[in-house]
């Protein structure tokens, strides 16, 4: 598409200017773009994620070029990075607890996402690439868990491929194909290698350069769920909106420094963070003859984990996980509520979402611990409870008389 | 402002949680473990309890447990002791600086010389990562829990990690203590046997060349030093952080009062 006007810049920028739209997609994407003045807390964890996106490329670039992916090599080049490379431990914390900060602040994302109705029309398209990105962002923790092979390693990648064995007719083909041998072995350690550092980041970039286009779009929601664009000024700006540069380049620095203060306290001080980012028995290297007491994925996976056990039936479970996560692509369609954000819903809407995110957490919690018919229970309850929040949301959405919307956005500080 | 305060004290409660959970979790095995003699406070940054502790391990554990991820040098070079001086006392195989610290001891099995596959029934583990899988915790207990159990065909057994095939390796320095079971006499198998797990389990009943305090002390050191051995990198680890931090905290400073600057004017 040709521009209208031809660059104003001048010099390097001018001469860059005329043959790639530099300029352009500077104003479009921060300098000239208008986000809402009133955003809170929450939404820090945006640019977060895009932090810890970016350390875990960055430091991931350095571990490869020390990291064996051989059954033989894996686990001793680990400890290599960390005994022999410079500097290597940090890189190795940064890039194991990085992980756990990244399922933190993309969880903290969504919720947000949940509570302000940042979902709803206009924002169903962002909402359905930002449950994407999740879904390769699980797939990539995941491959990535497995490459240290240690004793969690080696199960958890058994645990978790051997649910494609419940698929009917190719379950075991299929099983055999992911692992490339019967069993969890370095065929399988350099398959998942070549996914979790090459495919896995480039569909995570690409979604998220989609996830970032499609906001830019439409524009970003807010905390009153208020369109800042239907009240303009006489140039066209909205009213409420600041441009992202400098107002939340720089806000989103500090956000940025504070978190990372928190992060490298982890990496420093709790770098195993009592064995909830680096578990203990992955400091055992992978004995397939030897099965821990208790195999349990990370804290990140344990809600949809805690789904899976409380299933009697193999491939029942394995469809419950699955559809735990693939609903939330619905999400945007089963809320009919007339306002976006929490604020301004009825009493029920809040209790739905409050029992939601409990259910949620408590499952996490379950999904930790070893397996008792208490916690079957409860693990039941409270699956019934997460997909009861998607059955219920159309009609506690339509129903739940709404507070007055302000036409403009309100600022608390 | 309200608002927001609650928000990011929803935030606060849970980090604090979450730490909270991370906090006194040393001891990690599965299931309930028997801790008699409680936590140890382990010091890997000091230098005087790692090179005791290295002292123990090379004359009592190197000759059946393998550091295998452990190089002789960087014991010298962490241990603050020469390379030659460290080869002379603790490398009884002839290695090099470079070297793991590896067993002359041969594993046995079928088809090869005996070993201790014969001896033991298994091949001592080695112990480069014990205090990352166990904890620190875990083997400071194990090392004083030992107890004659002539029905074991080691003939020890012991409380924090009962049935090992392990004879109690320091019983010269500890000598010896025996199990007391309260109420259940004999029967030292039965679930009762274990259920008091504290020090009035045992009672001395013959001394070694350490008193009770120089042997939890060695212990201690021994521990210590395992958990130096299981990640070398915690002798500095903390220290970079304290620089790492403040170097943050003072850019996040200069940010926060940038990002005031830019928006005073927005209202």
């Amino acid at each position: 598409m040709a521009r209208p006007t031809a660059s104003s810049a001048s010099g390097i920028l001018g001469w860059l200017d005329q043959r790639i739209p530099v300029v352009d997609f500077w104003n479009t994407h921060v300098g000239q773009y208008y986000a809402p003045k009133n955003f809170n807390l929450w939404y820090y964890f945006g640019s977060l994620s895009l932090l810890m996106l970016v350390n875990q490329i960055v430091t991931g670039i350095f571990l490869t070029m020390h990291y064996s992916p051989t059954e033989e090599g894996a686990f001793a080049s680990v400890e290599y990075i960390m005994r022999d490379v410079p500097f290597g431990w940090i890189i190795r914390y940064m890039h194991a607890a990085g992980a756990s900060f990244f399922f933190i602040v993309v969880y903290l994302h969504m919720f947000r996402g949940l509570m302000y109705g940042s979902y709803k029309k206009p924002r169903e398209l962002i909402w359905v690439l930002g449950v994407m990105i999740f879904l390769a962002l699980m797939a990539e923790a995941f491959l990535g868990y497995v490459l240290p092979w240690g004793q969690m390693s080696f199960w958890g990648a058994q645990v978790i491929v051997s649910l494609f064995g419940a698929v009917p007719y190719i379950g075991q083909d299929l099983v055999q194909l992911i692992q490339g041998d019967y069993l969890p072995s370095g065929a399988t350690i350099s398959r998942f290698f070549a996914l979790h550092v090459i495919a896995m980041p480039l569909a995570i970039l690409l979604l998220v350069v989609l996830h970032l286009g499609a906001l830019h779009e439409v524009g970003s929601n807010n905390p009153d769920g208020v369109e800042i664009k239907a009240k303009k000024d006489s140039n066209g700006k909205p009213l409420d909106g600041i441009p992202f540069h400098p107002y939340y380049t720089v806000k989103d620095l500090f956000g940025a420094g504070f978190f990372l203060c928190i992060f490298a306290f982890v990496v420093f001080f709790q770098p195993t963070f009592g064995g909830l980012f680096l578990e203990h028995d992955n400091f055992i290297e992978a004995n397939p003859l030897v099965t821990p007491a208790l195999i349990k994925p990370v804290w990140y996976f344990t809600p949809y984990y805690a789904m899976l056990r409380a299933i009697p039936d193999k491939l029942l479970g394995v469809m419950v996980m699955g559809g735990a996560t693939l609903i939330l692509f619905l999400l945007p369609w089963l809320d009919r509520s007339p306002v976006k954000s929490i604020r301004y819903r009825g009493f029920w809407s809040k209790v739905l979402l409050f029992t939601f995110t409990a259910s949620f957490l408590i499952l996490g919690y379950l999904g930790s611990q070893a397996g008792t018919d208490t916690t079957t229970f409860i693990s039941r309850i409270c699956t019934a409870i997460y997909f009861g929040f998607f059955a219920l949301l159309p009609f506690v959405s339509a129903w739940d008389q709404p507070k007055p919307v302000p036409d403009r956005v309100t600022m608390h500080d | 402002m309200i608002k927001l305060n609650l928000q990011f004290a929803a935030v606060v409660t849970w980090a604090a949680a979450a730490f909270g959970l991370a906090a006194g979790n040393t001891a990690h095995a599965a299931g309930a473990v028997c801790l008699p003699f409680g936590d140890i406070q382990a010091d890997a940054t000091n230098v005087d309890t790692l090179q005791r502790g290295a002292k123990l391990y090379f004359n009592y554990c190197a000759s059946c447990h393998s550091l295998q991820y452990m190089r002789y040098g960087r014991l010298a070079q962490d241990l603050q002791l020469s390379e030659d001086d460290l080869l002379k006392n603790f490398a009884f195989t002839g290695a090099k600086a470079g070297d793991f610290v590896t067993i002359a001891m041969p594993k046995g099995g079928r088809g090869n010389p005996p070993g201790s596959q014969e001896w033991f029934g298994v091949t001592p583990p080695d112990l480069s990562l014990v205090a990352r899988s166990r904890g620190v915790d875990w083997i400071y207990n194990y090392l004083n829990a030992y107890y004659p159990d002539p029905s074991r065909p080691i003939g020890w057994n012991n409380l924090t990690f009962p049935n090992s095939s392990m004879p109690n390796p320091l019983w010269e320095l500890q000598g010896i203590q025996e199990h007391v079971v309260h109420g259940h006499a004999g029967d030292a198998k039965s679930a009762d046997a274990h259920a008091d797990c504290s020090p009035s389990a045992f009672k001395k009943v013959s001394e070694g060349s350490r008193s009770a305090e120089q042997y939890d002390k060695d212990t201690r050191d021994l521990t210590t030093f395992l958990e130096y051995v299981g990640e070398p990198a915690i002798i500095k680890r903390e220290s970079y952080g304290v620089w790492a931090i403040l170097y943050l905290s003072l850019l996040t400073m200069l940010f926060w009062l940038l990002k005031n600057e830019y928006w005073k004017d927005i209202h």
